[in-house]
């Protein structure tokens, strides 16, 4: 079975009499380690697909299997403990509770599944090590630029080992240079960790970052296509020259 | 579910972000507890002093007073009618079992006079049985003996007034007064006993000996009357039967048919001090309870900053019940929040208090006894106050549906 499997999927929201379908029975699938781009103008489902996909929402009908759970069908308690280990989530905003240093930023999901305060502070600092930010563990969000941050939130997303990492709009906030960047890491964290991770965009050129691109409108999927030629980490030759760097502690732009 | 540390350290952390906001919150604690711990302080002062002077005045006293006159329809009051005679004492003591000690007394007003002082003060003639019953002590000198009683000296205690009145600082003892013109030797002082709950200086008194008093000093026409006697109960539950006793005795003695009424009076005064005991009780429980409400109002100050603090951190709640947080964990964070909030409140309102209670007793001629139950349950009414006006702004953070909250801006 497939990581994610989802089956004739409706999400109907009322609104007074009338009824709308945000989702219009929906099916996808996707495997272990795949890079999917959702993509979709606003009103297209998209996000309400990212929230069910998320355990965020419940669907109305139809069946959800992550991992090989039936999600569809839990409780709000249950959806939490399943966020916590399987989703990591990664938001256009970034997220992060501000006046809190970010490594107790990304120790927060760890206190939620019952880590000892010794190994959270182990693992959050190796995985902002992993992010480049290990000499800004103190740091409030507030003190770090646009682009740390969204790095403290890939740090947090990845913390607890969680196999799906959620990107809503991860570049949003960025500046091109920055987005790149953020978009080079998901590509790493594909390619070398084996995440699955789900990026929604609107931007074409953020999309071309995955392997798979599946388009919603009006609650359907449109398309579902596979890009042959992803844009890898193109720029290995100019990490390799020293022009962009993943470690890059002194990064100062975006926000 | 998770940890307890963990959640303890969210929550302190929250607080000290917000310091200005959660002092003031603590602060509606910080005064119901101090008001609490000083008022109930207050009152458990007023309860020893009325205690003090219930072992002042002797304990399960009762009061005989002889009966009042009525001239032309005119009746004179307690006292004024001498019917009551040192053999009725002598008999309460043969005949009534509940009865322990009897002190027939009469008094007077006299003038004293010592060289060139002079004092006017209430001189009472004494058996040997009022000092025990009346817990008056020898301060320096002797008592009045048997043998004084029975010879009629004239030897003379004083109360401290009326020696620091007379003498200054002179040392009374063998000198010689004149009461109402008559010389008496000063035989003893008395132990000041102060104040008592109506704010009479009991030490402004002088005893000598019954038979004296009698025989020498006042005139009367009634040889052997006294004006009133004090009489010692076995104990406090044989009070009400000494009472009787006493009663059944009297009317007997004085040959008071059915039809007529007593010619003396009875006054239980250990009662008279247990209701003044009880009112001060009920007054220190109506204080304490007018402080409670100012803790109430501490507690809905929490309540209230605690909803704002909820609506303002609803982004912070998405987030956190997005990476992983039950209802459960957030709405025992804030619970947890609150608790703390009142807990440190009634911790600092403890200190405050004491320091108030001490503060009061050092402006003021007010008893003011701390003892530790007022700081306990008042500190832990504090926490009581936290959790019941906690629970409903964490029941609500908890209720927040994530997309919303993560959403919220």
């Amino acid at each position: 079975m497939a990581l994610i499997e989802i089956k004739n999927l409706i999400k109907t929201y009322a609104t007074g009499d009338t009824y709308f379908n945000a989702l219009n029975d929906v099916s996808l699938s996707v495997d272990n380690g795949e890079f999917v781009a959702i993509m979709g103008a606003s009103g297209s489902g998209k996000s309400t697909f990212m929230n069910v996909l998320g355990c965020l929402d419940k669907p109305t009908s139809g069946s959800y299997f992550l991992d090989g759970i039936d999600v569809s069908k839990m409780t709000m308690d249950d959806l939490s403990a399943i966020r916590n280990r399987k989703l990591g989530f990664v938001f256009q905003g970034f997220n992060l509770i501000s006046r809190t240093s970010a490594l107790e930023n990304v120790e927060m999901p760890m206190i939620y599944k019952g880590i000892p305060p010794e190994e959270r502070t182990k693992r959050a600092k190796a995985a902002l090590k992993i992010v480049g930010l290990e000499k800004r563990e103190t740091h409030m969000p507030n003190q770090m630029s646009g682009g740390q941050q969204q790095r403290v939130a890939i740090a947090r997303a990845i913390v607890n080992d969680a196999p799906i990492i959620l990107a809503d709009e991860p570049t949003g906030n960025l500046d091109t240079k920055t987005s790149i960047e953020v978009m080079e890491f998901f590509v790493k964290l594909n390619s070398e960790a084996k995440k699955t991770i789900i990026l929604v965009t609107h931007e074409p050129d953020i999309a071309e970052y995955a392997k798979r691109v599946v388009t919603f409108r009006d609650g359907n999927i449109i398309s579902d296509e596979y890009n042959k030629n992803p844009k890898g980490i193109r720029s290995s030759e100019r990490v390799a020259e020293g022009e962009v760097s993943l470690n890059d502690d002194t990064d100062k732009a975006g926000g | 579910m998770i940890d307890f540390e963990s959640t303890f350290k969210i929550s302190l952390r929250s607080l000290y972000v917000n310091k200005m906001r959660s002092i003031l919150t603590s602060l509606g604690i910080i005064i119901g507890v101090s008001a609490v711990i000083i008022m109930l302080s207050i009152g458990e002062g007023a309860k020893q002093r009325i205690n003090k002077e219930i072992s002042s005045m002797g304990s399960n006293l009762l009061m005989v007073l002889s009966g009042s006159t009525t001239s032309s329809g005119v009746r004179m009051g307690s006292g004024t009618q001498p019917t009551l005679t040192i053999k009725d004492a002598e008999a309460m003591l043969i005949r009534c079992p509940s009865v322990l000690e009897v002190a027939p007394t009469v008094s007077q007003v006299q003038q004293l006079v010592y060289s060139n002082q002079n004092w006017s003060t209430s001189v009472s003639g004494i058996t040997q049985g009022f000092m025990p019953i009346r817990m008056w002590e020898i301060e320096s000198g002797r008592a009045i003996s048997q043998d004084d009683i029975k010879n009629t000296t004239k030897v003379a205690v004083l109360g401290s007034t009326v020696t620091t009145n007379l003498f200054g600082d002179m040392d009374p003892i063998n000198k010689t007064v004149r009461i109402g013109g008559m010389p008496f030797k000063v035989i003893g002082v008395l132990k000041s006993k102060g104040q008592n709950g109506m704010g009479q200086d009991q030490d402004d008194t002088v005893l000598i000996p019954i038979t004296t008093a009698q025989k020498k000093l006042f005139g009367t026409d009634f040889p052997g009357m006294v004006k009133h006697i004090s009489v010692q109960a076995k104990d406090e539950e044989s009070l009400s039967s000494a009472e009787t006793e006493i009663k059944e005795l009297l009317r007997e003695r004085h040959n008071l048919g059915k039809t007529k009424d007593d010619d003396f009076t009875i006054r239980n005064f250990t009662q008279m001090l247990e209701t003044a005991k009880q009112a001060s009780n009920t007054m220190a429980i109506l204080l304490g309870s007018i402080a409670s409400v100012s803790l109430l109002v501490g507690g809905i100050g929490i309540m209230n900053i605690m909803l704002v603090s909820v609506t303002e951190r609803t982004k912070e709640i998405g987030i956190r019940m997005a990476i992983g947080a039950t209802a459960m964990d957030i709405r025992i964070q804030f619970l947890v929040e609150a608790l703390l909030l009142s807990l440190a409140g009634g911790l600092i309102g403890v200190v405050i208090g004491i320091l108030g209670a001490k503060i009061v007793e050092m402006f003021s001629d007010m008893t003011v006894v701390i003892s530790a139950t007022p700081v306990l349950i008042s500190f832990g009414f504090a926490g009581l106050v936290g959790i019941l006006f906690g629970y409903y702004p964490a029941y609500k953070a908890s209720l927040l549906n994530p997309i919303e909250a993560l959403r919220y801006e």
